[in-house]
C-alpha cells in the first residue's frame, strides 16, 4: 500500500497511463464528514467493492505521553480528559486508580462507589454517542436527535456533578475532587426515565428497521479468532460471543458488589455491535441504581450546626493568628466548591496527608494545612510514589483502557502509556472492510466507534 | 508466582529476573522472545491469547539505571480463558535497539511495534511495514525518548523549502 498510495486520484479521475481496466485508488478523509475525527481512509476500489485498504492515523496526535512527563503526577488528570472526550471520567479514574495502585493506597468506600455511578453515566453517554451517530450516517438523523438529547439529561448530571460537561478533570489521585451534590438521586432517577424512553424509541426506529438492518446485518464481520488477534475488547469483542469485560474479569472500585449482566452477540457484524452497545446501556443504568442505593456515607447534607462564618472573616481571622478552634468551626464556602467542604472530602478522599490536598478550610485555617497544601502544590514535592512501574486496567465504553505507568521516586511520572482501547480496532479496520461495498465502510467506522483524541493521544 | 516459576523451569537462563510487585513481570533475554511469548499463548496452561499492550520504556535518566541497557521493549499479555496477566520486559542497549517482530503471532503487534519504532526508534526485525504510525514521515527523531526536548519545532509537512 505504500507504494500504491503515491499513485492515488480524486474521485472520477483515472491513471490516464492505460494499459486496460485497473483499481481505483480513493482517499477517504481526513476531513471528510463521515470520520468524525480526523482520520485518513486509504481504499483501493475495484468498481464499488474495496479490495485493499490502509489507515492512516496521528492527525490528532498531541503529545499525551510525553506531556504528562513534564508535570506533576494529578497534572496529567486534565490531560485525560482529552482521551476519550466523549467519557472522559472513566479516564480520570483508570489514571488515578494505577498511580494509586503504585503508591498502595485505597480510596475510601463512597469514592469507589461514586467512581462507579460517574463511570457508567459516562459509558451510556459514549453509547449514545457511538449509536446516535452511526444511525443518522445511514440516514437515520431523528435516532441522532433523539440520543443527543438523552445525552444532554446524562451530560446535565455530570456538569452537576464535576462543574464542566467535556473536560471535567473531576478525578484526583486518591479520590475526586468534591462529594456528590445535593439531590443528586433524584435527579439521576429522573434523568435515567427519560433517557429510557429514549432508548425505547429508538429500539422501536432502529431494531428490526428493514433499511437500518440491510446496513448492518453481515456488514464490517470480524471472526472470534480475528477479533482476539488484534486484541479488541469492549462491545466489539462481545459481539462476537466472548464475555470479557474488566469490570467482571478483575473487579475495581465497587464492581464486584453490584449485579449485571455482560451482553453478548454471537454475529460478530455491526448489527451485533448495535444491539451490545443498547444492551449495555440497559445494565449500566441498573448498576448506577444500585449503587445509589448502597452508596455508604448516605444523602449528603452539609447540615452546618454551630457558628457558621463566612470564608473572608475565617481567613481573616486565621491571617490574625486567631486560630484557636478554627479548624472545628465550620464556614460556608463559596458555591463553586460544593462538595468540598472538609466533611464532605474526608468521605471521598483518603486520609493520606502524602497524596490528597486538605480541604480549603484547612489549607486557610491552620498552618499545618497551609503546608500540608504546599508541600503538594509545589515543585519538586507533591506526591511522590515510589520507584517501580504499574499497570492498570478499567473498562472504557470501547474497551480496555489500560495504564502502565514508571515512576523514579520523584514527583514527575517517568513514563505514562496509555492503552487505547480504539486503536485495535482501527488497526482491524481494513481486515473489516475488505471485500465489501464503499458504502459499507461508513456504518463500520461509525460501530468501531473511533475516538480521535485517545487513538492519536 | 507459578507462572513465573514455569517460566524460569522452562527457559532457565533466558530468563533474566522476574518479580511480583503487583503485577508478574519477567526480564526475558532477547533472543529469547519470540519462543517465550510464542510458548504463552499456545500453551494450554497459560494461553495468553491477547496481547494487550506492547510499549517501550526510555531509562536514559532513571535515578540508577543510567549506565546500563536504555530501553525496554514492554509486552503486556492477558489470558480469556484463564483471566491471568504476565508482563514480559527484553532490556536493549543504545546502540543495538532491535527487537524481533511479533506480527506473526498477533496481528495487532504491527501497529503497536510501528508505534514504538515512532516513538522510541526501537527497530522491530522482519516487520512487514515499518512505518511511523502517528507521526509523520519527514518527521526527524523519535518523540518519546528522553533526550528529545518538549519543545523542539518541526516543520509540519514535507521537508523545510
Amino acid at each position: 500500500m505504500a507504494e500504491t498510495a503515491r499513485q492515488e486520484f480524486m474521485l472520477g479521475e483515472g491513471g490516464a497511463t492505460g494499459g486496460g481496466p485497473q483499481n481505483l485508488h480513493v482517499g477517504v478523509g481526513p476531513a471528510h464528514p463521515a470520520m468524525h475525527g480526523i482520520i485518513r481512509i486509504l481504499t483501493e476500489l475495484d468498481g464499488e467493492v474495496i479490495v485493499n485498504a490502509d489507515v492512516e492515523i496521528g492527525y490528532l496526535h498531541r503529545a499525551f505521553e510525553k506531556d504528562c512527563e513534564q508535570g506533576s503526577w494529578n497534572n496529567a488528570i486534565p490531560y485525560t480528559d482529552r482521551l476519550n472526550y466523549v467519557s472522559p471520567l472513566i479516564n480520570n479514574f483508570g489514571y488515578a486508580s494505577v498511580v494509586e495502585k503504585l503508591l498502595g493506597i485505597d480510596v475510601t468506600e463512597r469514592c469507589k462507589y461514586i467512581r462507579v455511578i460517574m463511570s457508567e453515566i459516562s459509558r451510556i453517554s459514549d453509547h449514545l454517542t457511538c449509536v446516535g451517530a452511526s444511525a443518522m450516517e445511514l440516514g437515520a438523523f431523528t435516532v441522532f436527535l433523539y440520543m443527543i438529547k438523552a445525552r444532554e439529561f446524562l451530560w446535565e448530571l455530570i456538569e452537576d456533578v464535576t462543574g464542566a460537561r467535556l473536560t471535567i478533570s473531576y478525578g484526583r489521585v486518591g479520590g475526586v475532587k468534591a462529594d456528590l451534590p445535593e439531590g443528586f438521586a433524584e435527579r439521576t432517577r429522573k434523568a435515567f426515565k427519560d433517557t429510557r424512553e429514549v432508548l425505547d424509541e429508538v429500539h422501536r426506529l432502529l431494531t428490526g428497521n428493514r433499511i437500518f438492518m440491510d446496513r448492518m446485518v453481515g456488514v464490517g464481520a470480524l471472526s472470534r479468532e480475528e477479533t482476539i488477534g488484534y486484541a479488541i475488547t469492549g462491545p466489539l469483542l462481545r459481539a462476537v460471543g466472548v464475555a470479557y469485560d474488566v469490570r467482571r474479569a478483575q473487579p475495581y472500585d465497587a464492581y464486584d458488589r453490584v449485579e449485571f449482566e455482560i451482553p453478548t452477540r454471537k454475529d460478530g457484524d455491526n448489527y451485533a455491535r448495535y444491539l451490545v452497545r443498547m444492551a449495555e446501556m440497559e445494565q449500566s443504568m441498573r448498576i448506577v441504581e444500585q449503587a445509589l442505593a448502597a452508596i455508604p456515607g448516605g444523602p449528603i447534607n452539609v447540615d452546618f450546626e454551630g457558628r457558621p462564618i463566612d470564608p473572608a472573616t475565617y481567613v481573616d481571622q486565621g491571617k490574625q493568628g486567631k486560630t484557636e478552634g478554627l479548624l472545628l468551626l465550620p464556614i460556608t464556602l463559596s458555591p463553586n466548591l460544593q462538595g468540598q467542604q472538609r466533611a464532605a472530602l474526608d468521605r471521598v478522599n483518603v486520609g493520606d496527608k502524602r497524596v490528597v490536598l486538605p480541604p480549603k478550610e484547612t489549607a486557610y485555617g491552620s498552618i499545618e494545612g497551609l503546608m500540608n497544601h504546599f508541600m503538594l502544590i509545589m515543585e519538586g514535592y507533591g506526591i511522590r510514589p515510589p520507584m517501580g512501574e504499574a499497570y492498570f486496567p478499567v473498562e472504557g465504553a470501547n474497551g480496555e483502557l489500560g495504564f502502565y505507568v514508571v515512576s523514579d521516586g520523584t514527583d514527575r511520572p517517568y513514563r505514562v502509556r496509555c492503552r487505547p482501547p480504539c486503536l485495535p480496532p482501527v488497526a482491524a479496520l481494513p481486515r473489516m472492510i475488505a471485500g465489501e461495498m464503499i458504502a459499507d465502510l461508513v456504518p463500520t467506522f461509525g460501530s468501531v466507534n473511533m475516538i480521535g483524541g485517545e487513538l492519536d493521544r | 508466582m507459578e507462572i513465573l516459576a514455569e517460566l524460569q523451569r522452562r527457559f532457565g537462563d533466558a530468563i533474566v529476573e522476574t518479580h511480583d510487585r503487583g503485577d508478574l513481570t519477567a526480564i526475558v533475554a532477547r533472543d529469547a522472545i519470540l519462543t517465550v511469548l510464542g510458548h504463552c499463548r499456545d500453551d494450554v496452561a497459560l494461553a495468553f491469547d491477547v496481547l494487550m499492550d506492547l510499549t517501550a520504556v526510555d531509562y536514559l535518566r532513571y535515578p540508577g539505571r543510567e549506565d546500563g541497557p536504555r530501553y525496554e521493549v514492554v509486552y503486556h499479555l492477558y489470558s480469556i480463558a484463564h483471566n491471568h496477566r504476565l508482563r514480559l520486559k527484553v532490556r536493549l542497549d543504545e546502540d543495538d535497539a532491535t527487537v524481533p517482530t511479533a506480527v506473526a503471532l498477533w496481528p495487532i503487534a504491527n501497529w503497536l511495534e510501528r508505534e514504538v519504532w515512532d516513538m522510541f526508534g526501537v527497530r522491530f526485525e522482519g516487520h512487514p511495514d515499518p512505518r511511523r504510525l502517528l507521526m509523520y514521515e519527514e518527521f526527524v527523531g523519535h518523540p518519546l525518548r528522553k533526550d528529545y526536548p518538549i519543545n523542539r519545532r518541526q516543520p509540519l509537512i514535507g521537508p523545510a523549502s
